[in-house]
């Protein structure tokens, strides 16, 4: 079963042109979801704003070069490490999500577009690699979605509680658990696999029909408040924040002790 | 002057949430990030702007006396166990603090869980929980029946 191509499978029931008209889509939605969220929320407008404060409040002018140097290190330090999660159990389960889903995404357009029916035999490395991405996700999604969650962990709602801001992680998690089921049931034969397909391809619409009212787009938007930041901290402006203290030895850790009581 | 959040720079940890006395910084039920529901109660204590580990927290005055322009911004240095703080006016002047925070290493302080459940003595005992191993002592100076009152004990 993990080495099959599930899409190849399908083609039997559904045409490869319809599947890969449905990615084409899907990734229609996302764009247009996207440049929608930046129009409504204005966001391309507070940014560029907050970068033009930024550079008149600055001690000093960064180059071109630095400049992209400094884009090299948010896509490598927040980007691909999540670095700017504090708590580790939070970025362990972040960094399986992402690349689980890039996994997952990546290997279903590939398998959609270029091994869509058993007559072009797909690599055992992709399938194997949608399954692996699936778990990745369903790993950290729940894993954060049970215990990590602010929600859950600092406000102590049941996880149970439903919000706005659990629309992209749940569809999200609804899209791949199905996805997962489907794939296992039609390996089987099962009778059900027709209505699990049905619920699938309704929670991957969800996912990236909803782009404009969940938190989908973050990871467009996050990396470019990372950079914003990153170069804050190069000009000298430093997000308004005080400068590091400069004489720990006095004022930390080798402080007089206290005489007042 | 009430804390207020900085809603891009927020991840959405839930260390102000944990903190806040007054129970008053939730997480928002849209964008999963922090904000202060009630600013009129805040008290003021700045516990949260000191904890978020992302800087997204400042202060602000009501706007009826305190038009904008002025910020409080907190950074919190674990490695030096330092905490600095800039003030910034209206009228543009600036004053730059840093204060000691702490004399031992960051997170080397032993929680309350750390501690083993005291036993049904304990209730019995003039000291206080984790006394005194928690004040590094070895004992507490205690009044023996012969120097209290006649008739108290």
């Amino acid at each position: 079963m993990f080495t099959s191509n599930p899409f190849a499978e399908l083609s039997a029931f559904i045409p490869p042109a319809v599947m890969q008209t449905y990615i084409v889509v899907m990734i229609i939605l996302v764009a247009g979801g996207t440049l929608l969220d930046v129009v409504h929320k204005k966001s391309a407008k507070y940014f560029f704003n907050n970068w033009r404060n930024a550079e008149s409040k600055g001690t000093r002018q960064v180059s071109s070069g630095e400049m992209a140097s400094l884009a090299i290190q948010t896509a490598v330090v927040e980007g691909l490490t999540s670095a700017e999660f504090c708590n580790p159990h939070r970025r362990i389960a972040h960094l399986l999500t992402m690349y689980g889903f890039l996994a997952y995404v990546i290997t279903t357009a590939i398998m959609v577009f270029w091994y869509p029916t058993p007559a072009t035999p797909t690599p055992t490395i992709l399938p194997l690699l949608w399954y692996i991405g699936a778990l990745m996700v369903c790993i950290g999604g729940y894993w954060f979605w049970f215990f990590i969650r602010a929600d859950v962990a600092a406000e102590g709602n049941s996880p149970f509680r439903i919000v706005r801001a659990d629309l992209f992680i749940l569809s999200l998690l609804a899209s791949v658990t199905l996805g997962l089921v489907w794939a296992y049931l039609q390996a089987k034969g099962s009778s059900w696999t027709n209505l699990l397909l049905g619920l699938y391809l309704i929670a991957t619409t969800v996912l990236f029909g909803s782009v404009p009212w969940s938190k989908f787009s973050h990871m467009f938007f996050k990396p470019a408040a990372a950079f914003q930041k990153r170069v804050a901290e190069a000009n000298g402006s430093r997000s308004n924040l005080p400068g590091p203290a400069d004489k720990p030895a006095i004022f930390g850790s080798a402080r007089r002790h206290p005489r007042h009581y | 002057m009430p804390t207020f959040v900085y809603m891009t720079s927020c991840d959405g940890c839930g260390h102000c949430v944990d903190i806040c006395p007054s129970d008053i910084m939730h997480i928002d039920t849209t964008y999963r990030r922090a904000y202060n529901i009630e600013p009129n109660m805040c008290w003021e204590c700045y516990a949260c702007v000191k904890a978020c580990p992302q800087h997204a927290i400042d202060v602000r005055g009501y706007a009826d006396f305190a038009p904008l322009g002025h910020s409080v911004r907190v950074l919190r240095e674990e490695e030096k166990a330092t905490i600095s703080w800039k003030i910034k006016f209206r009228d543009g002047r600036e004053k730059n603090f840093v204060s000691p925070i702490r004399t031992t290493p960051w997170g080397s302080i032993k929680s309350s869980a750390d501690y083993g459940a005291p036993t049904a003595d304990a209730l019995n005992s003039q000291e206080l929980a984790h006394e005194p191993e928690a004040l590094k002592i070895d004992a507490l100076p205690a009044l023996t029946p012969d120097q209290l009152k006649l008739g108290l004990v």
